[in-house]
């Protein structure tokens, strides 16, 4: 018996007009019905109610990130982001957070290569002091050279952590400057040590300058408000602060020229527990898909290589048993390109070719016989209950939202998303699987535990190349 | 995909990377309030099934999805010696088939009606996640019955998870964060099962039976050490017929072998050399227990210490004065038979050295001399108000209550529990740091190539004290202390 898809769906349907009427108070979240405005200045507004508790989260994104530093300077979006902590004229060094924490709330930021977002959860009745302390710092950063230089030794500690300290994550960053030719993506969020040592106060408020303004700004709001409240408030705090005509709000990168050698790279390092294949691919993403591929490229990715469920688990896991696990997913969130990403441990004394070899034949065979309509209706259903689910939670919703509106999606792309996938068709998977999983598209990477070493098995995943750095 | 360089105590502040489609993974975050009105508007029920199973049930009809949080009393402290990772075996082996219906089939089952069900192990308990659509919500409750009472452990299925158990060991042991909080424990509970490697190791793991799974299984899971709790859509006579439903098959008594009550050894400090830029650190010290009336003050003072992110002193100290360290932190952890405060620094290898001080001298400070008045009111203000963070999603209300059940707390407690901090006064904070500061007794477990270090072992004072034990981050399994 295959899922209900259409109960799914009807439920997700009938939970909207509870929410649009966002009556009493207990008429909570499903999929939550967001609105949309923008003030006299530029700010655009999304707000997404959910009344079950007296919580907001309170995000203000930046349509900007890691892939329009100028060149030479990577980890400068970063970098600021950690700045933004230090202090304005109000706000002394370091308060920021100590007076967010004073009022029962969280806060933190984070940046990708397209967006930077600050956010804070929070009791609703402390909704305009947030706003208030967010809009301040947009505009009046004061930064002192001794405290930008302290910072700096932060992310260089940050890029150890989360890089050198890990070979996954070094191979994963490796293979993702290779997959750009020219693209700014195959420049770590983080940046490359070497620039990230010579950032300075200058930099950062170059950039800061440059990008930090209400017209190119993002405000989402969740949780126990409503639009009418959120309005007001957001005009008291972010309205009276003007329009800055100099900012760049247009996105022209350098761009790929089109993809036609296959790349391969090898790792041996010592620190490696296991042997393992890793596949990056350049695909479209949301943003500049045609209509319907990247829906069909998420249903793909699903039945090709996400979970227990997938062809490679099945074929390269269960059957031949060439690897102890296997997997991959499409990432299409991005502004200018999408990727999609396998890996394989290699079982005890299996050959990463092996892998690779399988994973191709499991490739191949999809693009020329297709998958399943079994396969199909069944990765439908569960991306489906997955949009249910997340509406449980109002920091998950403000994330979705607030991410797809950073990268020139709307409200509408976002609530339609649903919908979307339930009329991808047998076909268009076949025909995406045919034109993306293209080897010429794409890098291949082999972890190979340098020998003097211990265990000759494999081990987890590569950790995902950072596409997004938490402060 | 989420890697998160802090343990769940210090929440937020570190989380990682987006990895999937269309930013839509779930971010790890946690939640705050502040409560000047009633703690939090929840309505939390005592629910008994005929068949006798209790549980807490908190109705929430405007989503049509249900929560359901359980855990067995025991956990990998159960592992019999030398058969180490059995608990964290099962967790992996419970949607591998059941009943007539195998792996495959029982993992296609799962997707089609979109039902989600995982497992995991903690030192005192095996914890099960259970979510469903109100839609399907019959189907999904007769796989996780069959997956509670009668999970097959096909020698296939257990080869297959023996083989990545195996791969995951061969990634941990190389990876120092792993390696800092495994050796730590190993050697603050040396010779008891809290000191014993909670994945089991490459030996173990290797030697576990088809037959030690079921016998592990059989006495562990059983009607006497369940907790459950469940929020969402349903309503208590529906939760009555389901409890017995899913758990009426079980035993009535667990056979759970003794833990004795232990405390970590003191004043350590060991250095494990792994080739690597930066340096991990993993140091504690036992605690109080939970229940200790000291435990609050305890709570309150890991807070301003190491456990309140970037207001707390060791963050200040180590990463913004200084710009040592990206990852500074502490944490409380109540374990039912030994109770810690840990915490953990990554920093360049030249810096270890340095930083380990600054922290034994913050603790000292601590001790010595107790937080400033603005420090206790900050961290009171801030542990009342976020409190209610901790309740905004179905999922979250269901681990916070499975918490304050296997702490022995009632319901009454949600509502109780912001007076108790506020009851907290400068003289008890006082009190408890010096009682639990005790900077000379930690142990401290270092990977990497610290210069500058000691490879020397700090005099053991004999004695009693608290109880210490660390490592991998306490898994937001049940729900923070406090």
């Amino acid at each position: 018996m295959l899922t209900p898809l259409r109960l799914i769906l009807a439920t997700l349907m009938m939970a909207l007009p509870m929410l649009a009427m966002n009556s009493h108070a207990h008429a909570a979240a499903v999929t939550t019905r967001a609105s949309e405005f923008k003030l006299a200045n530029g700010m655009q507004v999304i707000v997404i109610p959910d009344h079950r508790a007296p919580v907001i989260t309170h995000m203000v994104w930046y349509r900007v990130g890691a892939a329009d530093e100028e060149r030479g300077t990577s980890g400068i979006a970063h970098f600021l982001e950690h700045l933004m902590f230090k202090s304005t004229e109000k706000i002394a060094v370091g308060e920021f957070s100590k007076i967010v924490g004073r009022l029962g709330g969280q806060d933190n930021a984070f940046t990708g290569h397209d967006a930077t977002a600050y956010f804070q959860r929070v009791s609703k009745d402390r909704l305009p002091k947030m706003m208030e302390m967010e809009a301040d710092r947009m505009v009046n950063l004061r930064l002192d050279e001794k405290e930008v230089l302290t910072e700096r030794d932060v992310i260089l500690e940050e890029r150890r952590s989360r890089i050198e300290n890990n070979p996954s994550a070094i191979l994963s960053e490796q293979m993702n400057a290779a997959l750009y030719l020219n693209h700014p993506y195959g420049v770590p969020v983080i940046g490359w040590y070497h620039e990230m040592a010579k950032l300075s106060r200058d930099d950062a408020l170059t950039y800061y300058k440059r990008y930090y303004a209400p017209n190119n700004a993002i405000l989402v709001v969740s949780g126990d408000v409503t639009a009418d409240e959120v309005k007001s408030m957001a005009e008291a705090a972010y309205g009276k602060i003007p329009a800055n005509p100099a900012v760049i709000t247009t996105r022209v990168r350098p761009q790929d020229p089109p993809q036609i050698v296959p790349r391969r790279l090898e790792l041996k390092d010592a620190r490696a527990g296991n042997y393992s294949f890793h596949r990056d691919y350049v695909a479209p993403s949301y943003k500049t898909a045609k209509p319907g591929e990247a829906e069909a490229l998420d249903l793909l990715m699903k039945i090709a290589a996400s979970g227990s469920t997938s062809r490679m688990y099945k074929k390269l896991v269960v059957e031949a048993k060439v690897a102890s696990s296997a997997g991959g997913d499409y990432s299409g969130h991005g502004l200018d390109s999408g990727t999609i990403s396998v890996y394989g441990i290699a079982a005890d004394g299996v050959p990463l070719e092996k892998l690779e070899a399988m994973t191709d034949a499991v490739f191949v065979d999809i693009a020329k016989n297709g998958v399943t309509a079994a396969e199909l209706e069944r990765a439908k259903s569960s991306y489906i209950a997955d949009y249910v689910y997340e509406s449980d939670n109002q920091a998950t919703l403000a994330r979705r939202y607030g991410w797809n509106l950073a990268v020139g999606r709307t409200v509408a792309d976002v609530e339609s998303w649903p919908d979307a996938i339930s009329k991808v068709t047998l076909d268009q998977v076949k025909q995406v699987a045919g034109e993306y999983l293209d080897i010429r598209r794409s890098v291949t990477g082999y972890l190979v535990p340098d020998k003097s070493g211990v265990a000759d098995r494999g081990g987890p995943p590569a950790a995902p190349a950072a596409s997004s750095v938490v402060r | 995909m989420t890697r998160s360089s802090t343990p769940a105590a210090t929440g937020v502040r570190f989380a990682a990377f987006f990895g999937a489609r269309l930013a839509l993974a779930m971010l790890a975050l946690a939640t705050s309030l502040t409560l000047s009105r009633p703690a939090i508007a929840m309505n939390i029920q005592t629910v008994k099934s005929p068949g006798g199973i209790e549980a807490w049930l908190v109705e929430e009809h405007g989503v049509p999805l249900l929560a359901l949080r359980f855990a067995f009393d025991g956990g990998n402290s159960q592992d019999p010696v030398g058969k180490d990772g059995i608990a964290n075996f099962i967790t992996a082996m419970m949607d591998e088939g059941a009943g007539d219906v195998t792996s495959a089939e029982f993992q296609e089952r799962m997707e089609d009606i979109a039902m989600r069900m995982s497992f995991d192990d903690s030192k005192d308990a095996l914890y099960g996640s259970f979510e469903t659509l109100t839609v399907n919500r019959d189907k999904a409750i007769g796989l996780l019955k069959l997956a509670v009472q009668k999970p097959r452990f096909d020698t296939d299925a257990v080869e297959r998870i023996r083989q990545q158990l195996l791969a995951n060991l061969a990634y941990s042991d190389k990876d120092p964060d792993k390696v800092a909080g495994r050796e730590w424990y190993a050697t603050a509970f040396a010779g008891h099962p809290y000191g014993r490697p909670s994945n089991g190791s490459v030996e173990t793991v290797s030697k576990i039976t088809n037959e030690d799974l079921k016998a592990f299984h059989k006495r562990t899971f059983a009607k006497s050490n369940l907790k459950v709790v469940v929020v969402g859509d349903i309503d208590a006579v529906a939760l009555g017929a389901m409890l017995d439903d899913v758990f009426g098959g079980l035993p009535d008594k667990a056979d759970l072998a003794p833990v004795a009550k232990t405390e970590p050894v003191r004043a350590k400090q060991q250095i494990i050399e792994m080739n690597v830029p930066q340096s991990v650190a993993v140091f504690g010290l036992g605690a109080m227990p939970r229940k200790d009336p000291d435990f609050m003050a305890a709570f309150v003072i890991n807070h301003i210490l190491g456990g309140g992110g970037f207001s707390a002193k060791l963050m200040e100290e180590v990463r913004e004065k200084r710009g040592l360290a990206y990852s500074v932190y502490t944490y409380i952890q109540p374990y039912q038979h030994a109770s810690i405060l840990s915490g953990g620094v990554a920093t360049k290898n030249e810096s270890m050295a340095e930083s380990l001080s600054i922290i034994r001298a913050e603790l000292k400070k601590m001790a010595d001399q107790g937080p400033s008045d603005d420090d206790l009111k900050s961290a009171k203000d801030y542990l009342t108000g976020s409190y209610a963070l901790r309740f905004d999603t179905n999922s979250k209300i269901a681990s916070q209550l499975l918490g304050l059940q296997q702490e022995g707390f009632g319901i009454d407690y949600v509502d109780k529990r912001n007076k108790i901090i506020e009851a907290i006064t400068m003289d008890d904070v006082k009190r408890v740091a010096k009682r639990l500061l005790i900077a000379d007794d930690m142990i401290v477990t270092v990977v990497g190539k610290p210069v500058g270090l000691g490879k020397t072992v700090a005099p053991a004072a004999a004695g009693a004290a608290p109880a210490a034990a660390t490592g991998a981050a306490p898994a937001a399994k049940a729900a923070n202390p406090g």
